[in-house]
């Protein structure tokens, strides 16, 4: 994809025309459609999130971005609904800073929850507006008209008729919403009209619309982030220290004088090169020689990680939940039960090292990122380069997938600080060991959990503790210089957010105490295992400690698993997830581990439930163990997922589907592996994930609908509880309880032996 | 130094001026301005710029341009397109496969070749065959369910 830097062009092709227009029955003053009025972005407007085309198609428009779930296809099916329009007539621009209100990005998983609320309330608006519109035009009254797929026609007289393109193509809706004052996540906009009643939906919850990014991305034709190529553009490369924390003292350019046009960009502790062609720049970053500082090396044996984070002084304790007297059931207690749980740092690991690519010419800067939050992005590019926001545009690209703050806001800060030194426009992408290398991690975490349970096998007591790196040292992603690699190579004075959370459940035991605290980091600074949030941040973490322990103590009262959870869960949603994936997994209730085996190979399997935000979700694993080679298959899967009303049933579960294979992957897989020095793995080898000859053979979804319920996410959910579903699947076939991850055959022998 | 090297790529003959040594997926991306093989890992792990060379899925990331010359190279975008796409192409767009789709030029590729000597092959056939590619989205179910559903076509 060649790139022409008109700001406004981008908008050519996307409906918007330069024509001024009197909205009867709206306002008397002209709404002028320009394409500069996007320009000037204002949230209370209607036209910031829904536009029609003169043929009467409609544009939504929307400050996140869809991170190839299908996002954008439950954004317009919700608008499709409220405009009576087909959803094949409902397209979206998503996350362009120029074109859309800053909604938070991807994040969280509120793209439909929250940015679907706004763009609902906004479409039921328009729908409004369109039919006062053409109550006036036809001169019909409002409560005679009908609606279908964008034509308002007279119930009465089906001849008389004009549709949403005749009264509005390709101008500008001039109407004020009421606006709740926030941007980000929580941007929310009400207008006069009342969304539909879910008994008329005829979309929303149906199956059907298919993805509009699935065909170019099969046939090879979609622009990815990699493919944006700017006139005149160069290509960079950022070289990271042998020791994490040293910084350059010296750099021979002489080095790769034989390398044709290469430039060397140093500022502080940061250096990069870029050359014409992309080829060079990465021979040249192998070749240029750099006289590091020295530095001791910071980081702990990995041996000892966890009795690290066990002796590390807290720098943070989140609020205690305390519910009873935790204390005195302890102390009158027949019976303690204890456990501890570990988990270790993962890598986002995406399928590429991050791509940016920066243009910082003439007081303005154009950035195109692969990452979850242009808008973020723009706030960090403005602090750096102390440039008005309006002078900087981001364009969201789709990059080689994204499940949080991954090295992405890394790339376009280094191509920003070499395109504003070299004077042109600069593409970056890390080579592989880069991207494992330097990405930031999931936290690593220990979970301490301890019950009492008293004489006659009732649990009285619940406290749980997390101990471990915060969660996000990234609040706001790129958002600030010291949030991206180069920032803090340029010592811009770091503000980490501490951050850990307690799980979340409905357990009701009669006193509970959850805790949690953080550590410092391993390095302050440029560190290659520093933390952010990856995927439900610290839910399967949390939550494989809670549902292992949950286990454990359905062991220790001689209660069949699913037994126990319908016995002390409280909320009734919480217990239909239960009953529904017990169901479709016709659980056999049972006390202890079945071991069932056949011949070398034994079978089991394991429930785990959580909640998410108001979405829960129980998952019940079905595992395969290998007692001689101690290999895990995690063969099957059922699930039930309740996340409120369902948009998109068919892209739900699939989104669902990839939860469980890459959680499984984290479960079964991944542990990053470190020195003193910095990462050791860096590639796939060194940091494999699952196979595809381990992928499960099935995975059975039950969906709870509940239309009457607003939609409330599902992009993470089902990460949450299903590390605990394999480890007590484990535990079911062989009676062994691990309570570190990953699942290793190397675990799962000593276990054995 | 850089040299004359002429590459077939999906049937239009190009010559390019490149370091020999230069792999492939730079001559395809940088060169020519193709966008459909991707940059995964430049190890032969990942699949992400797999093109078929005389019909052998090959990593594109380590192949030195220069190991070339007389072979036939196609890409994702060569073996279909919308108006015709391969049936491994309509399988995966039946099935609604990718997530963020960077990896697909792995699995589509390797699954044409594998149709091409094994029209019929077994669910374990197929497990085998794809193994070693990456999907870091978990797409596995739906990679699965489009093979054999190209397979039956």
């Amino acid at each position: 994809m060649t790139i022409h830097l008109n700001r406004r062009e981008a908008l050519v092709g996307m409906g918007a025309l330069v024509v001024s227009v009197m909205l009867p029955g709206v306002k008397a003053n002209a709404a002028i459609a320009t394409q500069a009025s996007r320009l000037a972005l204002k949230p209370e407007q209607l036209a910031t999130y829904i536009s029609i085309n003169q043929d009467g198609s409609a544009v939504g428009w929307v400050g996140k971005v869809d991170m190839g779930q299908g996002t954008d296809i439950g954004w317009l099916k919700m608008i499709a609904e409220e405009l009576d329009l087909s959803p094949e007539r409902v397209s979206m621009v998503q996350g362009h800073t120029d074109l859309t209100v800053d909604q938070g990005g991807a994040s969280g998983s509120t793209g439909i929850w929250r940015a679907g609320a706004a763009l609902r309330n906004a479409a039921a608006e328009a729908r409004r507006v369109l039919v006062e519109m053409a109550s006036e035009k036809l001169s019909v009254p409002v409560d005679r008209l009908t609606v279908t797929d964008g034509v308002v026609s007279d119930k009465t007289d089906a001849a008389k008729k004009v549709s949403y393109g005749e009264l509005i193509g390709g101008r500008h809706f001039d109407v004020t919403l009421e606006w709740n004052k926030h941007f980000g996540n929580e941007l929310l906009v009400t207008g006069k009209a009342k969304p539909k009643s879910p008994s008329e939906y005829k979309t929303v919850g149906k199956p059907g619309t298919r993805r509009r990014d699935i065909a170019p991305k099969v046939l090879g034709t979609l622009d990815y982030m990699v493919d944006v190529k700017v006139p005149g553009m160069l290509h960079g490369r950022v070289i990271r220290p042998p020791v994490a924390g040293a910084v350059p003292v010296a750099v021979d350019e002489s080095s790769v004088k034989d390398i044709p046009g290469v430039q060397v960009v140093r500022q502080k502790g940061f250096i990069g090169l870029v050359a014409p062609k992309e080829w060079d720049a990465i021979r040249a970053a192998q070749k240029l020689k750099v006289t590091w500082s020295d530095v001791k090396p910071p980081f702990p044996d990995q041996k000892d990680l966890f009795d690290h984070i066990r002796n590390a002084k807290p720098v943070h304790r989140d609020d205690e939940q305390n519910v009873g007297d935790v204390d005195k059931a302890f102390a009158s207690a027949a019976r303690i039960v204890e456990a501890t749980y570990e988990w270790p740092f993962n890598s986002h690991a995406c399928m590429a090292p991050a791509c940016g690519v920066a243009d910082m010419r003439d007081g303005e800067a154009t950035i195109w990122t692969g990452g979850q939050k242009p808008h973020h992005c723009r706030e960090g590019i403005a602090k750096m380069f102390v440039l008005p926001e309006e002078k900087i545009k981001v364009v969201a690209m789709t990059g080689p997938g994204s499940y949080g703050r991954n090295d992405a806001g890394d790339a376009t800060m280094d191509a920003a600080v070499l395109s504003k030194a070299v004077g042109k426009p600069v593409r970056v992408q890390g080579m592989r060991h880069e991207g494992h290398g330097w990405d930031p991690k999931a936290p690593a975490t220990i979970h301490k959990a301890r019950a009492a349970i008293d004489k006659d096998g009732k649990v009285t007591a619940w406290h749980y503790e997390t101990k471990g790196f915060s969660r996000r040292e990234f609040f706001r992603d790129e958002g600030s210089p010291e949030r991206t690699l180069a920032g803090q190579l340029m010592d811009w004075p770091l503000k980490p957010v501490w951050l850990i959370g307690p799980p979340s459940e409905s357990y009701d035991f009669e006193s509970r105490r959850l805790a949690s605290e953080a550590i410092a980091p391993l390095l302050d600074r440029a560190s290659p295992l520093r933390t952010s949030h990856f995927r439900d941040p610290l839910g399967p973490q949390v939550h494989f400690g809670v549902e292992s322990f949950m286990d454990e103590l359905a062991l220790a009262t001689n209660t069949d698993p699913v037994e126990f959870r319908l016995r002390y869960l409280k909320h009734p949603r919480d217990l239909a997830v239960v009953k529904a994936v017990a169901e479709k997994a016709a659980w056999k209730p049972h006390v202890g581990p079945s071991k069932q085996a056949n011949g070398d190979v034994l079978t089991g399997r394991g429930i785990a439930y959580s909640v998410r935000g108001q979405t829960r979700v129980a998952v019940i694993a079905e595992v395969e163990v290998n007692r001689t080679t101690g290999k895990t298959w995690a063969r099957r899967f059922f699930v039930a997922h309740d996340c409120g009303q369902v948009i998109a049933p068919d892209l739900l579960r699939q989104t669902l589907e990839g939860q469980i294979v890459q959680t499984a992957s984290r479960a079964l897989h991944e542990e990053v592996m470190f020195d003193n020095k910095g990462v050791t793995s860096v590639d796939w080898t060194t940091y494999p994930i699952l196979d595809i000859k381990d992928a499960p053979e099935a995975i059975e979804i039950v969906l709870i609908d509940r239309p009457e319920l607003p939609p409330v996410g599902a992009g993470e959910a089902t990460c949450r509880p299903t590390a605990a579903a394999i480890a007590n699947a484990i535990f079911d076939a062989t009676g062994i309880r691990l309570r570190r991850a990953p699942f290793t055959p190397e675990r799962l022998k000593a276990g054995m032996a | 130094m850089a040299k004359r090297i002429e590459l077939n790529v999906n049937g239009t003959k190009h010559t390019i001026e490149a370091e020999p040594e230069m792999p492939l997926l730079y001559a395809l991306r940088d060169d020519l301005g193709m966008k459909d093989p991707r940059f995964g890992c430049g190890l032969a792990q990942c699949g992400a710029c797999t093109v078929l060379v005389n019909g052998e899925p090959t990593r594109s990331c380590v192949t030195p341009v220069d190991a070339l010359a007389g072979k036939t190279i196609t890409t994702l975008s060569g073996i279909g397109n919308a108006d015709k796409p391969h049936k491994v192409q309509a399988a995966f767009i039946e099935e609604q496969v990718p997530q963020c789709g960077y990896c697909l030029n792995g699995w589509v590729m390797t699954s044409v070749a594998l149709l091409e000597k094994n029209p019929r092959p077994s669910d374990a056939q197929i497990r085998e065959a794809l193994s070693g590619l990456k999907c870091r989205c978990g797409t596995h179910a739906s990679i699965l369910r489009a093979v054999k559903r190209a397979a039956q076509a």
